[in-house]
């Protein structure tokens, strides 16, 4: 019925993480020719950073009270999915990064949809995995037959060296970004970290 | 055909970081940037390859790309699943609407007959050399007309029978490649394993795209046959034009669905 795109608080603090008032507005550009996909700004709002199977449980109460924005209250309550690439499957594995009782509700009680990515083994991660074979039903594997790695590290590199990325965003994201005087350094280069020293843990 | 002001950019050459540079624009080489091919149909991936060539090039120092010329193959190439080359190029033109250097042009799909791509090369630098670009007129140096392509491209010269060696030899010669290298391509590989390559391989510009942007236009037409979507794989207008006009509905590729195929092309 509807995709929901959720930007993370800027209390996440990861490396070159531009304000979520500006990647909310470029989302918010990205999906204007789409008729199905939105961007939602709670998690954003939030005092504090929130794990993942909050966010969810917020999405989850707000349908069930509210219906989708395209159906109301109408339909039967939908199921609340999370969509992720193959690489984030593959975090469930590194140790402390998300709680077992997480992962477990999530396959449990929402489900995953999984778009594998070059280099990714999705089905090797899910066998590897107690809970994850477990629920394995619940965890949906979809293949993208074109190779489409374009990394967000790839596209704030080539803008801090004032290289084009056009047809790799969308042109009103790259206006966005030009008219805001984003991602003009960059912290993998070492020859600019001298700018970068703003006090940010990353 | 686009229609240039010059207001709009006589006096301004931009550079890849889109800043002017005003005395040492004078000194770099102009160039114009051909790419041919079926374009069937267009997809971000050869729109990509253009940028990351112009980047290229100007990050060596020493050339100014004026300018980008799409020109789609004749219908009469036969290849399969190739649609009417109007459609090809129109699909094109909408592509493009938001390129302010890079230009579609028809005159090889218009000929009567197919053409080897050295002979649509020396079109296009016989149209410079009298009326210069689109965007400066013949006010500047004639440019330097250089043939754009992928890795893979760059393999099928090794093919035999397929390229004449006279044409490759024009080719890195006369007017230079530059060529864009895709996963699984060796292109340093491809130069070092051929003596014509060698010898000119200071005239082939070898770019690298490190996004891994593989949209292969045989996949396009798959998906749309199967009603797959592919939207962010090609401009939205394009894909309103491939609906509107019917296209791609059927694939070649699914057996399932060749008994409506049998339309007497040969492939």
């Amino acid at each position: 019925m509807e995709g929901i795109i959720s930007p993370v608080n800027d209390n996440y603090r990861k490396k070159d993480l531009v304000s979520s008032h500006h990647r909310v507005a470029m989302a918010r550009l990205a999906l204007q020719s789409s008729d199905w996909i939105r961007v939602d700004s709670w998690e954003s709002e939030q005092a504090q950073w929130m794990e993942t199977v909050n966010v969810l449980r917020h999405h989850q109460s707000q349908l069930l009270r509210y219906g989708t924005q395209m159906e109301g209250l109408d339909s039967a309550a939908p199921e609340l999915k999370l969509l992720c690439g193959a690489d984030v499957l593959k975090t469930f594995q590194t140790p402390n990064l998300w709680k077992d009782s997480h992962i477990q509700e999530i396959v449990e009680k929402f489900g995953l949809v999984c778009v594998n990515r070059a280099g990714h083994d999705p089905k090797g991660y899910i066998l590897g995995s107690p809970i994850l074979c477990k629920y394995q039903h619940n965890i949906h594997l979809a293949r993208e037959p074109v190779l489409n790695e374009i990394s967000a590290t790839y596209v704030r590199r080539a803008l801090a060296q004032g290289q084009s990325v056009k047809y790799l965003l969308p042109d009103a994201v790259i206006a966005y970004i030009k008219d805001h005087g984003l991602y003009m350094t960059d912290s993998s280069q070492k020859a600019r970290s001298t700018q970068k020293n703003k006090g940010k843990t990353s | 055909m686009k229609k240039w002001t010059h207001s709009m950019h006589r006096g301004r050459v931009a550079t890849a970081g889109d800043v002017d540079v005003p005395g040492k624009m004078k000194t770099r080489i102009p160039v114009v940037l051909l790419a041919c091919g079926s374009f069937n149909p267009i997809t971000n991936m050869h729109l990509r390859l253009f940028e990351v060539a112009r980047d290229h090039l100007h990050q060596t120092g020493l050339y100014q790309v004026m300018e980008g010329i799409i020109s789609p193959v004749n219908d009469n190439y036969r290849k399969k699943d190739l649609v009417s080359s109007h459609h090809r190029v129109a699909m094109a033109r909408l592509a493009l609407q938001s390129s302010d250097w890079i230009r579609v042009d028809s005159w090889e799909s218009e000929q009567a007959q197919w053409m080897e791509t050295v002979n649509v090369l020396r079109h296009h630098q016989s149209q410079l050399l009298r009326y210069g670009t689109q965007m400066e007129g013949l006010d500047s140096a004639a440019p330097e007309l250089k043939l754009l392509c992928g890795a893979d491209v760059l393999k099928t010269f090794q093919t035999p029978n397929l390229w004449k060696d006279s044409h490759i030899q024009e080719i890195v010669e006369k007017f230079g490649l530059v060529c864009v290298n895709r996963a699984g391509h060796d292109p340093k590989g491809y130069i070092l394993g051929s003596p014509i390559l060698c010898k000119y391989q200071h005239n082939i510009h070898l770019a690298r795209e490190p996004v891994l942007n593989e949209i292969s236009a045989t996949y396009v037409r798959r998906a749309l046959a199967q009603g797959q979507s592919v939207k962010y794989l090609l401009p939205d207008a394009v894909i309103a034009y491939i609906k509107d006009h019917g296209l791609y509905m059927t694939d070649s590729s699914q057996k399932a669905r060749s008994t409506q195929k049998n339309k007497g092309k040969t492939s």
